[in-house]
């Protein structure tokens, strides 16, 4: 009798721990879901009530509903666009079998279809060119960031020049990067557009100074150990730098190379706009100049995406960084 | 025993100084020390008296300014293998397991004169020496203390050192661990017949362990004070020890000189040498 009520009671027990173990995960849950939900309607009322507010040349400013229709209508351009493409390959197709059929020693000639580039192309551009500038910009910064943290030497050296160019606006160097692209880049065949050369090295001078120089601190803060370790072991440099260093300061460069994609999705867009290289930047300096009374939700649109897109590539890089860091445990954000 | 063969590992009057901005700061002075094959040493002395940096000489970490370390009539102007470091927190490569850290240590010394699958083999028996294969796959990070002491020791191991430079390598860990590590380690001595130089501030663990115990004086300008020969039969027994008169006669013999002869007292100017970056620099 008294072990059975024991048992009831101790089952009791443990029904409530379950219950409110569940509880306090479920709960957890439901505030990750909903504080960003509730944080985004409040976003959303409080933007929808003020633009009703604001008249400008252009007419009221967008809010909302505005910018959701003309998301719809960017994405069905997009679409008609593409149809036209298609229709417009299939006419010169058809044009040129029925010539070949007259003349067989007829060569036929595809010629590219010039529409305008959609939406959708100028994000496509947007990404690509960030992309080969970031690319470029941690291929020079990696190792000369490498080489500054291990020699004192070479840092002070080339300290200055980092703390020099570090603070210049990326519109600084734009007008000289164009010129001396129009100048050097000269070939009959170009592979690449000389617009997106002058955006992607516009983002690369941009997108150096943040990797290098954590890079640079992660590699000359490893650990004294470490180093002993590798001079006990008489590693020679190469193996001292994949072997040691590299693992070691791998949290640091990855926190550079994020600062530095950051700046240079920012960049670009300024780039875009000012050098009406293609690209969002250009999207929405064409939207402005063409001042109908869609364009300012237009704009809103690409203001957002612009934004969604600098987020995706921040997660981008934290997953590739959890992929390649040694320490899983560390906290991440 | 000790004195049949004591031409393996000579230092004879090592002295160093680190620069400060107050001038020139002198850590070490006429160390002299020969210690024969086989022999296992402990240094032994307080806090801030030169023992790491003895240490480090004999590693080629640290140059002395003035004196010389001879191994088997070869100066030491270098760190290697052949001086086998195991540090007092591990220094085990956190991204690579227990295994791959044996392993670096291995490939590079071993690189043309073993073949992969001796290799292997060499880890594996370096991993088995300190009972540590359970764990070969896991990452420092997933195991105590205790076994990354075992890892670095075995990794110490696996290049087949002349002399093993041990500094401080239970300091970190408790009572319990470290007696099992100190088992380990004499049975490892007993079997490999190394060459040993541990530093220790632990008296009980200099006494059990060692065949000489070197006393420093306190810094700066440190230098050996007395040496005591412990002619304890090996191998030894912690709990049979502990009644024998002739232990603790050693014990209080270094008990003595820690605490009347060199008794330690703080002050500003009994200043730590600086860490082995600077070192790197000044060398």
């Amino acid at each position: 009798m008294k072990e059975a009520t024991m048992n009831k009671v101790s089952v009791l027990e443990l029904k409530k721990t379950i219950s409110s173990f569940g509880n306090e995960k479920s709960k957890q849950i439901v505030m990750a879901m909903l504080l960003p939900f509730i944080g985004l309607i409040v976003f959303l009322l409080l933007w929808s009530a003020t633009a009703k507010n604001i008249d400008t040349s252009l007419g009221q400013f967008p809010g909302p509903a505005q910018v959701y229709e003309q998301t719809t209508t960017l994405v069905s351009e997009h679409f008609t666009e593409r149809e036209k493409a298609e229709k417009f390959y299939e006419r010169q197709q058809k044009r040129n079998e029925a010539r070949m059929k007259v003349d067989p020693s007829y060569e036929a000639k595809i010629r590219p279809y010039t529409g305008k580039p959609t939406f959708f192309d100028q994000i496509w551009t947007s990404l690509y060119t960030v992309m080969i500038g970031f690319l470029i910009a941690s291929l020079i910064a990696v190792p000369i960031g490498i080489l500054c943290g291990l020699s004192e030497k070479a840092y002070a050296a080339i300290n200055p020049l980092i703390q020099i160019f570090k603070p210049v606006s990326p519109l600084a160097w734009l007008p000289l990067v164009t010129m001396v692209v129009s100048a050097v880049y000269v070939t009959d065949d170009p592979m690449f557009s000389k617009s997106f050369l002058t955006s992607a090295f516009t983002v690369t001078l941009c997108c150096l100074w943040p990797t290098l120089i954590n890079t640079a601190v992660g590699v000359s803060n490893i650990s004294s150990d470490l180093v002993n370790v590798s001079r006990v072991l008489r590693l020679n440099k190469l193996d001292h730098v994949f072997k040691i260093v590299l693992p070691s300061s791998i949290p640091m460069i990855f926190t550079g190379l994020r600062l530095s994609l950051g700046i240079g999705w920012m960049v670009l867009i300024a780039a875009e706009m000012l050098a009406q290289n293609p690209g969002l930047g250009k999207f929405v300096w064409d939207e402005f100049q063409n001042g109908s009374s869609d364009s300012l939700a237009r704009i809103m649109v690409a203001v957002l995406v612009i934004g969604v897109i600098g987020f995706l590539l921040d997660r981008i890089m934290l997953m590739v960084q959890k992929f390649v860091s040694w320490d899983k445990n560390a906290v991440l954000r | 025993m000790n004195n049949l063969d004591a031409k393996h590992l000579e230092l004879t009057k090592v002295g160093i100084e680190f620069p400060t901005p107050k001038g020139p700061f002198c850590a070490l002075q006429e160390v002299d020390l020969k210690i024969a094959k086989g022999e296992f040493v402990s240094l032994i002395g307080h806090s801030g008296c030169g023992k790491s940096t003895v240490l480090n000489i004999v590693a080629g970490l640290y140059q002395a300014t003035t004196g010389g370390v001879l191994l088997d009539n070869k100066e030491v102007n270098e760190p290697g293998p052949e001086r086998a470091v195991v540090f007092q927190n591990h220094s085990l490569l956190p991204w690579l397991s227990a295994y791959e850290n044996v392993e670096l240590a291995v490939k590079q010394v071993f690189k043309n004169k073993m073949s992969k699958q001796e290799m292997k083999d060499w880890v594996n028996h370096n991993l088995e020496l300190v009972h540590m294969t359970h764990a070969a796959h896991k990452r420092p990070d997933e195991i105590s203390g205790g076994m990354k002491q075992r890892v670095g020791i075995a990794r110490a191991l696996a290049m087949q050192p002349k002399v093993l430079l041990m500094d401080e390598p239970f300091g970190a860990l408790d009572a319990l661990t470290r007696a099992h590590l100190q088992d380990s380690l004499m049975e490892i001595h007993q079997e490999l017949g190394n060459t040993v130089i541990m530093i220790t501030h632990d008296v009980d663990e200099a006494v059990l362990l060692s065949d000489r115990i070197v006393m420093m004086t306190n810094g700066p300008a440190a230098t050996v004070g007395e040496v005591l020969n412990v002619d304890l039969e090996r191998p030894r027994e912690r709990l049979a020890l502990a009644d024998n008169p002739q232990y603790n006669h050693y014990r209080h013999e270094v008990l003595t000189f820690l605490y009347e002869k060199q008794k330690k007292v703080e002050s500003v100017a009994t200043k730590k040498a600086p860490s082995t970056k600077k070192g790197q620099e000044v060398a």
